[in-house]
């Protein structure tokens, strides 16, 4: 198979000294980053973007990617030793996990978490290698309108398929699409939105307004809350390990559905959250106790972190293979992408092979690395939490204030990021979701260079979106999931409508 | 079943009280917010209609796309405006207490000096002043802790950002004293 033959490249760029000290590097930020409060696997990878601006793409994109996997892992630790989910996609695991730490499993509970993560995560990883260069090499025959109804696609199913109301949706998605406008045109290299503003005239950076809208309101909100903590201390022993390892094998249906949901999820934009809570529920319905979940059952642990971490690495499939993040990280991903000077798309997997198996291959590596690394030093990184916010939330605003201002070397970047931070505030306080938003600002552009240039190729006729049977079925499908909630509730209406009897 | 000790205990003294009184509903600040924001969709359809929002020999006109979004952006204002309307007999949950606004101004009035004071001292000076300050007056850490704390992570910065990485940030007076 040619994807063996490649990922061994993979494996060939990766083994130098200098990245695999990069890998280790960043697999320990990264744990930092989800253990401490007010800091998330976004932010925690926007905030640490400007390190990797010197670095050649390959380095950065494993030490960034390592960063993720880490706050992935460390997400676990609080809410298994404290109650406290460290990432929203760790909220599940606090439901059995803490009482688990409360009856002195705390060591169990840890190695079941972290090791379903690593499943969870190899499954995403297997499927990103075998599925990625075949989605690549179909889309390198799409021509704009195709990307178009791709785009499309992916901002009507946010709409569509979130929980959140679509109205608020619809807002956070047309902000950020209209703010990706600001400054030159592409197509026509003509001004717009700026108001004479020199500083406007270089348009709103993506990574700017992620660390204010992800770094900046995450310590507002975080200060709202009362910070006191009391949590378990825990030391894992081999024996333990083993232990768990042991009776893995009989929790495999749910370690495969949990993964399925997450691979799933985190290729659609539903995300880590969505996908831990779906499989932690469905563990729950399809057991055959279910009582004895949320009092510390082994099963509620494993579920959730499995779709977590599958989903959250699965979410990397459509940025590598079309150019489309599925998660707000990779969405942060895919900005540095463009940093460092690599166009996202299909075209990656035929221009900038070793980038792209470099990639793959790191997480194969990056994974078993940081199962092993969390694994071994837990009781460092609980005691981590011991340092009083007070000292953390000061040095988050000094990195992200150096983050903001490295990426173009202008303070208006800095007020820029304080601006998006109070707006990040109150949109997560109103429950405006800020994911769409994230999306549409990394997308923005090019999601109307390709329907500018449809138009132009088909001389404004609409009906080039179903001009073949491709793009036809992507664009029905957007329009679908676009009105999928009206359409469901009509299905509902009509099957209640016979049990409903004139009186 | 042996029951686990706990052992690590963090304690917050300045904990905003569960009673404060609240500041404002999020109804009130999402009705605000929805009419900021039809200002700003107003004002951005009304410069891409002067930056041409119809078609040419080329195509569409620059401002052709941004247009159409700023009115989709005023009818989901709208439309949330409206659902709000409608729900004005129910109660509305609060959006911030008094003592959590006070928490929240303890961090975003600092964090305001500081990108102020790095204008004129450097951000490494400022971060320097933020996070000493901000440990000792709002987290009632000791001054020769906060003190030291602050010196050395502004002295990593430094490091990695200037000395190891390149990466250029503002800079003041002290900077230039020792020579960078």
């Amino acid at each position: 198979m040619e994807a063996f033959g490649l990922l061994l490249y993979g494996f060939s760029v990766l083994l130098t000294w200098k990245i695999l000290a990069l890998m280790m590097v960043g697999l320990v930020l990264g744990i930092f980053v989800g253990v401490l409060p007010g800091l998330g696997g976004p932010n925690g990878v926007a905030i640490l973007l400007p390190l990797t601006f010197t670095m050649d793409p390959t380095s950065a994109i494993v030490m960034l990617s390592c960063i993720y996997w880490g706050a992935l892992f460390g997400g676990a630790i609080t809410s298994i030793l404290f109650n406290i989910p460290g990432e929203a996609w760790s909220v599940a695991t606090t439901f059995d996990g803490y009482p688990m730490a409360q009856q002195g499993k705390a060591a169990e509970a840890l190695t079941a978490a972290f090791t379903s993560s690593f499943i969870g995560s190899l499954v995403a990883v297997i499927l990103i290698t075998f599925l990625a260069p075949g989605i690549a090499s179909f889309a390198l025959k799409f021509g704009p309108p195709e990307f178009f109804s791709v785009y499309l696609l992916t901002f009507c199913s946010f709409v569509g398929l979130g929980r959140e109301d679509k109205h608020k949706t619809i807002i956070s998605m047309t902000l950020g699409l209209l703010l990706a406008g600001v400054g030159m045109d592409t197509v026509s290299g003509q001004l717009r939105m700026t108001f004479g503003s020199n500083d406007l005239l270089r348009g709103i950076n993506f990574l700017v307004a992620v660390i204010g809208l992800f770094g900046i309101s995450e310590i507002l909100l975080t200060m709202e809350e009362r910070l006191a903590l009391r949590g378990h201390a825990a030391k894992i022993s081999l024996r333990v390990v083993l232990k768990v390892w042991k009776e893995l094998p009989q929790y495999w249906v749910t370690l495969l559905r949990s993964s399925a949901i997450g691979c799933w999820l985190g290729i659609t934009p539903g995300g880590a959250i969505a996908a831990s809570f779906m499989s932690y529920n469905l563990a729950k319905r399809f057991s055959k106790d279910k009582d004895s979940f949320g009092k510390g059952r082994i099963e509620g642990v494993f579920a959730p972190e499995t779709a977590a971490h599958a989903s959250g690495t699965s979410a990397l499939l459509p940025m590598l293979a079309l150019g489309i993040p599925g998660s707000g990280t990779a969405a942060i991903l895919l900005g540095g992408l463009m940093v460092w000077g690599l166009n996202p798309g299909p075209l990656l997997f035929v221009e900038h092979k070793n980038f792209v198996w470099g990639l793959i291959a790191s997480m194969y590596l990056g994974n078993v690395v940081g199962l092993l690394l969390v694994l071994t030093t837990v009781p460092f990184f609980a005691a981590v939490l011991r340092v009083p916010f007070s000292a953390i939330a000061p040095m988050i605003v000094v990195s992200c204030a150096i983050g903001a201002y490295a990426i173009q070397n202008a303070m208006f970047d800095i007020w820029l990021m304080l601006v998006f931070g109070v707006v990040g505030y109150a949109f997560k306080k109103i429950g405006i979701p800020l994911a769409p938003f994230t999306l549409a600002l990394v997308l923005g552009n090019r999601a109307e260079d390709s329907f500018r240039l449809s138009m132009i190729g088909a001389g404004g006729d609409m009906r080039v979106f179903w001009s073949n049977g491709l793009v036809g079925t992507i664009t029905t499908l957007a329009l679908v999931l676009l009105f999928w909630p009206l359409i469901s509730s009509g299905f509902g209406y009509l099957r209640r409508k016979p049990v409903q009897q004139p009186e | 079943m042996p029951k686990s000790e706990v052992e690590i205990i963090v304690e917050d003294p300045a904990a905003p009280e569960s009673d404060s009184p609240a500041v404002t509903t999020t109804r009130v600040v999402d009705v605000a917010v929805s009419f900021l924001l039809l200002a700003f969709a107003a004002l951005m359809a009304y410069d891409n209609w002067r930056t041409g929002m119809g078609w040419d020999a080329t195509g569409p006109q620059a401002g052709y796309f941004p247009f159409y979004l700023s009115v989709i952006l005023a009818t989901a204002c709208l439309w949330g405006l409206a659902s709000e309307f409608l729900a004005r007999g129910k109660t509305s949950g609060t959006f911030v207490t008094r003592a959590q606004f006070r928490r929240v101004l303890q961090v975003f009035v600092p964090t305001l000096l500081f990108c102020l004071l790095m204008q004129w001292l450097g951000l490494y000076v400022a971060s320097f002043l933020l996070i000493a300050g901000f440990m000792a007056y709002i987290g009632r850490i000791a001054v020769w802790k906060s003190l030291l704390t602050a010196f050395l992570f502004s002295l990593i910065m430094f490091v990695t950002f200037q000395v190891a990485f390149d990466v250029i940030m503002p800079k003041g007076p002290l900077e230039a004293l020792l020579g960078f």
